[in-house]
């Protein structure tokens, strides 16, 4: 039985049901028992669980990191929650060194099952410190897994089946994805943790979105079906491990693509989609894969600055058309809001 | 006699791993495990192959790690700086200053979760002290009430570094770690006798529901940081202070006090034990990189 729930509803979801089907399942982070819940995914959870299971911590990133390691390794299934990404990068140390090595440093006598997860901020004044989407750091680190789901049924899928893996998961959700609603199945169900998933056939362009940016090329994607152009649009959803095949044999089809990014270009996960493309598709691309993503330098505040800060729809698909070979040039879309810095009317900050 | 042979066998350069000797802090080892059994766990840092083997560690794969052999404790994986023995309650050393012991605090808290009665020891230095992860980690095991020691084996120095470059020379590590109104106890880390008996009053409250441990003690570095060799030459401590911890030695202190009782044959039988594991490590094959399967990520549970 499906019904229409939010992001962070489904996410609440997943986590009840973790707990309530295995006791050895604990959820910590800052905020986590508070009224707000972070963000409402983790709303209810202490009172139904109990304050051994689902607790606050002291604010203690990297020590309450190697906690939730030490529980994983000896027998608990622990998940760790951030309030922002940013807030994450005081535990790097500890996620780096410890949690993605200690299977392999141990010979696989031990396993990890741990999950980490971390909120992308945007918009409203976010600034450098509050918005930073770091998925590529995690990225290059061999043992640990880094997924990003866009829709809610995803984020209940894909967030089961991470607290249920034996590897650790560092999951980083989109803040303006606490917005959306999706039909979402009440009953437990798994989705693939290393799995992209086409949202959408094309033929003429693919386009390969990352978290956030799966939205916005799919409002791209109706653009250019206007004006006679077919793209398809990939969500990845694993950024670690990379689902090469999906990539691989929509471009084959395409024999284009558009990598939309919500991070840095440089050195960012669009480089490593962009040669994963070029190694398995070479023979069939018509034109150089193309990225798009976060400008080379930090967030800033001011609604003035950050609205030209995130690729847009219309950017995508002027983008594409150009890749395609049409000179289209296409105009924003109203989304009835003031500035770019809210995803829409309903979203009014503060954080 | 373990880590003389390492020392001595070292130059033979088959030893291809950073080896930090444990000689001269055997005390500190022997004392705070005597009271810990297989059940119980274990975990410590760079300096670790006295707690390992105090804690019952294999000898023979010990020294297979060592030489970087597939039957080594992790396969040769890890080396000296990463030993592991689960059968033995030793769950883990790896060699970043401070960073094992929150992963001690989290197996103690997944202890009382589970109220399953063990208890966790975590062995560090003294310069451990000076990163925030190690007062992240007692904050949080006393706002648990946590079955966990912390024990610091003060050696002053940090590799070459004194004491009194790092830490102000008016406030002491004991005094630090009650800061954070957690149980503090210190003592003579080269006493074993003395070791053990505050590792056991430490157990006994820790046993009983009262929350954490902090245990510090005193002890000394013979050889240099990380190798097999004495360095007194190069400058950074005197030869005085050497010689006055060398008549400080955890046998000689027992010695002076009539409680240590030294017989041939039983250093005849530790030798054989010795020259047995090293023979085992030599004639082991090194892992084949051909086949070896490397335990990056494991496998869902279904």
């Amino acid at each position: 039985m499906s019904r229409l729930i939010s992001y962070g509803e489904a996410i609440r979801e997943a986590l009840d049901q973790c707990l309530a089907a295995d006791s050895d399942v604990v959820v910590m982070g800052l905020g986590v028992p508070d009224p707000k819940g972070v963000f409402g995914s983790t709303l209810g959870l202490q009172v139904r669980h109990g304050p051994d299971r689902v607790l606050d911590i002291p604010l203690s990133e990297n020590a309450v990191t190697g906690v939730a390691l030490g529980c994983a390794t000896t027998g608990m299934r622990p998940v760790v929650v951030h309030q922002r990404v940013d807030f994450t990068l005081t535990s790097f140390e500890q996620i780096v060194n410890q949690v993605a090595k200690w299977r392999f440093m141990f010979n696989g006598q031990m396993s990890v099952p741990l999950v980490i997860r971390m909120v992308v901020g945007r918009g409203w004044g976010q600034g450098p410190q509050h918005s930073q989407s770091l998925q590529a750091l995690f990225a290059h680190v061999p043992g640990l897994r880094v997924i990003m789901p866009t829709t809610p049924y995803d984020a209940k899928g894909m967030m089961i089946a991470a607290v249920e893996s034996d590897d650790p998961v560092v999951c980083l959700e989109h803040r303006w994805l606490y917005g959306i609603s999706d039909e979402v199945p009440e009953e437990r169900y798994v989705v693939p943790l290393d799995e992209a998933r086409v949202v959408r056939s094309g033929t003429d362009i693919t386009l390969v979105g990352v978290s956030y940016m799966t939205l916005e090329c799919l409002a791209a994607a109706e653009m250019l079906a206007e004006v006679g152009i077919h793209a398809e649009v990939i969500d990845l959803r694993s950024i670690r491990p990379l689902d090469t095949r999906t990539l691989v044999s929509s471009v084959e089809r395409t024999g284009r693509v558009l990598i939309v990014d919500n991070g840095h270009v440089v050195g960012g996960v669009s480089a490593e989609v962009s040669a994963v493309v070029v190694e398995g598709a070479f023979d069939r691309l018509e034109a150089a894969p193309e990225r798009m993503g976060f400008p080379d330098h930090p967030t800033p505040t001011s609604p003035a600055l950050a609205d030209g800060y995130y690729p847009l729809p219309h950017e995508i698909a002027t983008r594409a058309a150009t890749i395609v070979g049409e000179s289209v040039s296409f105009e924003p879309a109203d989304r009835g809001i003031r500035r770019l810095d809210q995803p829409n009317p309903n979203y009014q900050g503060p954080f | 006699m373990i880590e003389e042979a390492i020392a001595d066998l070292y130059p033979d350069q088959e030893m291809r791993c950073p080896v930090h000797l444990s000689i001269g802090q055997e005390a500190v080892a022997v004392g705070v495990c005597d009271g810990l059994g297989i059940d119980d766990l274990v975990l410590s840092g760079h300096r670790s192959h006295a707690h390992y083997l105090a804690q019952g560690g294999s000898l023979p794969r010990m020294l297979a790690e060592l030489y970087g052999k597939s039957t080594g404790c992790t396969g040769g994986l890890g080396g000296s700086m990463h030993l592991t023995d689960l059968g033995a309650g030793f769950l883990a050393a790896t060699p970043i200053v401070g960073s094992s012991v929150p992963i001690a605090v989290g197996a103690a808290f997944a202890a009382k979760v589970k109220g399953n009665g063990r208890l966790v020891a975590v062995f560090f230095g003294d310069a451990a002290m000076e990163t925030g992860i190690v007062h992240e980690s007692i904050n949080f095991a006393v706002v648990h009430a946590l079955p966990v020691l912390f024990c610091c084996e003060n050696n002053l120095y940090s590799v070459y570094s004194a004491m009194e470059v790092r830490q102000p020379s008016h406030r002491s590590i004991a005094s630090l770690a009650r800061g954070h109104g957690i149980r503090t106890l210190v003592g003579d880390g080269n006493d074993v006798e003395e070791v053990a008996n505050l590792a056991d009053d430490a157990y006994r409250s820790i046993r009983s529901g009262e929350g954490p441990v902090f245990l510090e003690l005193s002890t000394y570095r013979w050889r240099e940081h990380c190798g097999p060799n004495y360095d007194n030459e190069i400058g950074y401590r005197s030869v005085e202070e050497f010689e006055a911890w060398l008549s400080s030695d955890p046998i000689e202190v027992l010695a002076g006090r009539g409680a240590w009782d030294e017989r041939a044959a039983d250093v005849e039988d530790i030798a054989a034990e010795i020259r047995s594991a090293v023979e085992f490590a030599r004639k082991s094959s090194f892992p084949d990189p051909a086949t070896a399967q490397y335990p990056v990520l494991g496998s869902s549970r279904a």
